[in-house]
């Protein structure tokens, strides 16, 4: 390890004076963090009465929901919304859920405001192309959302786009062409902007630690950004080009993704040559990462909190972070069990089923890691710890159910059933989403110099529970019975007894959703009146908890920290309690 | 708190393994040949998974019961074993369970996938297209006639594109909208998609595969149980994809042989 506040020190840019600099194009960390956290509030906030849509339909699809022919007259006419407009419903969720909120939040959102900090560093290595990622992220939102408003509305493919139906246009159904172009459109520069804010915070990782902050003193959520970061750049690179090719297939007469001899509505398509499969290779080789892209800021921040509401450290830190390592690695082997039935050599099933057993096994010790560190700990519950106990429990049941689709011969069954909807929004959905509630309770004293309200936090937190178990447990056996996902109503025979779980399912989403304003209310309100936030809160030893609440804006005031110890010294006899501040040069002993 | 969070989790994760318990929504009887392969498979996850679920669960509930709320004064415990102790029982008992399912589960898998259909397998080819599934049988030469796109026409109910009058093959060839099949004999069915991406799924049948536009796939079965299943599109493949169905009929052998010659006289 050697001396970095040197290389800290290069980074440094004036505080900005006017109010544009300061709160909108702002080269500032910590204000694109919280940009980054507001954009995901406002994708997961759309994407969820999105689902609420979709729900209600399923439910009901007969219901005029009041208000939704406003937003489409042709789509929901007197508010009843048309198969073709409940799948660009679908696609506009999955799309906003997956990219704005899972990937902005957990690892842009987070990591922006707290990587530098937990390793001492002034800002990010690159503040201008920090502000150019979030930007670029904010047009890719715009682009988007766009897509309600253009003629045909948004694309009906689903958020994976499959081709050829993403890449032959409008002759495939309304949302096709306009709407399939914006949607591509949206997501390349969103991997531009990801790519951005990849190469930053490993840039920043590796080169601005400040003294004494080795590799293995980083808090376990600045290793996951890190490893986050890793993917990210992999990953997106790929999507990137997939997306141009889509694009251009539709305005360039290409046929990259679109093969000969296709006929639709009785009209020979004028392309010939692509390959259809190309486009899932090219999206699952970015999707399956995405998973972890998703989830492993997750499960660095819970790490983090439980570690700090246990008030000791995990029972290895090095076999988390290995773990987090090994997943990463094998995150890029997997993604061809998205593609079992898909048509490739049924030998590669097997290639890529191996490897999607194996991965369980890193997860699996992360788990009993988390499991084994809760024995004899002397856990406070609180909020945070809440929200991040319920991660584990999401954790777990998301991830069994991985047993069975990762298996080819039970895919058989189970491919494209509500069992893979009730298996990733699981493990990649609602638990990421722990993951979030777990990290806003727990830093929003930092990030705002105020505490939350923790009575509505615990209200909130029983309501999510229970309404999200409620909700994608049911899922889990609508598959096994065999109940087709995409489907905008239930017409087929087998499918009509099932209707009674689809309105439980329905009613639970209401309520849960409905519980979400709880939250709402309390992020708002506790921003601007919430009790005057302390500098350590919930007596936490890393980095951010040694700056004021919230922090100035060259993060330490002009100085650079030197870190003494590793980052989690609780269960210790100190001056300050049981634990210790990284930057404290105190010498202490562990008790018990 | 604690306590609440506890017996909270408990009571979700038996309320989760009831309705699996009670085999409330099992998947339908099968009717296949390789169908009990993969059913004995799932059955199989089921319980190691069912298991680990429950136990993850309530582990997690007690040790969040009994280490909570501790006083200040309380020492820090050890969890038996350590660190070391858990990755190793990670590696042991997952991963040899993940493994035999693997190895099993290959098993199932190849029956379907690495076998060729046999000798006496019947031929029928099945196209996919928005948002319909049509079947066509070789008629009593054997020989499907080649595909003609830019012929197909659906109102002319030309869906497959034959030219009758060029292309001797295709003369004799039944074009249906379901598919009949014997029961007890095995099927080569064809698949070739129209215009995008479908899928073709029998519950009963075990089956699922995706139709690939340019890439003609196959899949061989044998239906083992006379009756009538319905065939659905699992592939978004638009709109009207939640419509996209259409029926399997298995019957028996005198009755597939008139059925076909009801057919071959409305071509």
């Amino acid at each position: 390890m050697h001396d970095m506040s040197a290389h800290a020190a290069g980074q440094h840019h004036a505080p900005p004076q006017s109010f544009i600099r300061k709160h909108i194009f702002s080269l500032d960390h910590k204000v694109i963090g919280k940009q980054y956290y507001d954009l995901g509030l406002l994708a997961v906030l759309t994407g969820m009465v999105l689902s609420w849509l979709m729900r209600i339909h399923l439910a009901w699809p007969k219901f005029g929901i009041p208000g939704v022919g406003w937003l489409s007259k042709a789509g929901a006419p007197g508010g009843v919304i048309t198969p073709e407009y409940y799948l660009s419903l679908m696609t506009m969720h999955g799309t906003l859920m997956v990219f704005f909120v899972l990937t902005n939040v957990p690892f842009a959102g987070f990591g922006n405001y707290f990587l530098p900090i937990q390793i001492g560093a002034e800002d990010m290595a690159f503040p201008r192309f920090n502000m150019m990622s979030f930007w670029t992220t904010f047009v890719a939102f715009l682009v988007l959302v766009s897509a309600f408003f253009v003629g045909g509305g948004p694309p009906l493919s689903g958020w994976t786009a499959y081709a050829p139906l993403s890449a032959v246009g409008a002759v495939a159904g309304p949302g096709q062409g306009a709407g399939q172009i914006l949607w591509a459109t949206a997501i390349g520069l969103f991997c531009i902007g990801q790519l951005l804010g990849s190469l930053n915070f490993i840039t920043t990782t590796l080169d601005l630690r400040t003294k004494g902050m080795t590799l293995m003193r980083m808090p376990i959520s600045t290793w996951a950004w890190f490893i986050t970061s890793c993917m990210g750049l992999t990953a997106f690179a790929v999507l990137l080009p997939a997306c141009v090719l889509l694009i251009l297939d539709h305005v360039a007469g290409t046929s990259f993704f679109i093969p000969s001899n296709l006929v639709i509505s009785d009209q020979l398509q004028p392309h010939s040559g692509g390959a259809t499969l190309l486009w899932q290779h090219l999206f699952w080789f970015f999707g399956h990462p995405e998973v972890y892209i998703a989830i492993v800021p997750g499960i660095g921040i819970v790490s983090h909190i439980l570690i700090t509401n246990m008030r000791r450290p995990l029972l290895s830190h090095k076999v988390i972070i290995g773990s987090l390592g090994a997943i990463s690695f094998l995150s890029y082997m997997v993604y061809g069990h998205h593609m079992f039935l898909s048509g490739m050599n049924p030998f590669t099933a097997l290639v890529f089923s191996f490897p999607t057993l194996v991965i369980t096994i890193p997860a699996t010790i992360i788990v009993l890691i988390w499991i084994g560190s809760l024995y004899g700990s002397k856990l406070r519950i609180n909020s945070a710890s809440l929200f991040a106990l319920g991660f584990i429990s999401m954790f777990v049941s998301g991830g069994i159910s991985g047993f069975f689709l990762a298996q080819p011969s039970i895919d058989i069954y189970l491919h494209a059933t509500y069992f893979v909807v009730g298996h990733f929004h699981m493990v990649m959905g609602v638990a990421a989403i722990f993951g979030m509630f777990a990290g806003t309770y727990f830093w929003f004293p930092k990030m705002f110099g105020r505490m939350m309200n923790e009575t509505l936090g615990k209200i909130h937190f029983w309501l999510t529970l229970v309404g999200t178990y409620c909700i994608f447990m049911p899922f889990h056996y609508l598959g096994f019975a065999g109940n087709v996902r995409r489907y905008s109503a239930f017409v087929n025979d087998y499918l009509q007894p099932l209707l009674p779980v689809h309105k439980f399912i329905t009613i639970a989403a209401l309520c849960t959703g409905a519980a979400q304003l709880i939250f709402l209310y309390n992020l708002i309100y506790s921003r601007f009146k919430g009790a005057p936030a302390p500098q350590n809160p919930w007596e936490g030893t890393s980095l951010e908890w040694t700056v004021p609440s919230p922090p100035p804006f060259d993060n330490f005031g002009g100085k650079h920290p030197v870190v003494y110890h590793d980052p989690y010294q609780y269960g210790v006899e100190s001056s300050t309690g049981d634990y210790v501040m990284q930057d404290s040069p105190e010498q202490v002993k562990a008790v018990g | 708190m604690a306590k609440l969070f506890a017996l909270t989790l408990i009571a979700i994760a038996i309320a989760s393994a009831i309705p699996i318990l009670m085999h409330t929504w099992d998947p339908p009887a099968d009717i296949s040949t390789h169908g009990p392969l993969i059913d004995k498979q799932m059955s199989e996850t089921m319980v190691e998974a069912g298991l680990l679920f429950l136990a993850a669960q309530i582990i997690l509930a007690i040790f969040v019961w009994k280490f909570s709320g501790r006083r200040k004064d309380a020492k820090i415990g050890r969890f038996p074993g350590g660190a070391t102790g858990l990755v190793l029982a990670a590696f042991i008992l997952v991963g040899a369970e993940l493994l035999v399912l693997g190895v099993f589960g290959t098993k199932a898998w190849a029956s379907v996938y690495f076998n060729p259909p046999s000798a006496n397998a019947m031929p029928i080819q099945v196209q996919a297209g928005q948002f319909a599934f049509y079947f066509r049988y070789p008629g009593p030469d054997g020989k499907f006639g080649p595909l003609h796109p830019d012929q197909i026409n659906e109102a002319s109910q030309n869906v497959f594109g034959l030219d009758q009058t060029n292309d001797p093959d295709s003369k004799d060839d039944i074009v249906t909208a379901e598919l009949a099949v014997p029961a007890n004999r095995e099927i080569y069915l064809l698949m070739h998609a129209k215009d995008v991406g479908h899928s073709f799924y029998v519950r009963e049948l075990r089956v699922q595969q995706d139709f690939v536009p340019g890439l003609d796939l196959s899949i061989h079965f044998t239906a083992t149980k006379t009756g009538r299943y319905e065939i659905v599109c699992t592939q978004l493949c638009g709109l009207g994809h939640y419509n996209m169905k259409a029926y399997l009929e298995v019957l028996s052998q005198e009755d597939f042989d008139n059925w076909l010659k009801q057919q071959a006289a409305l071509q």
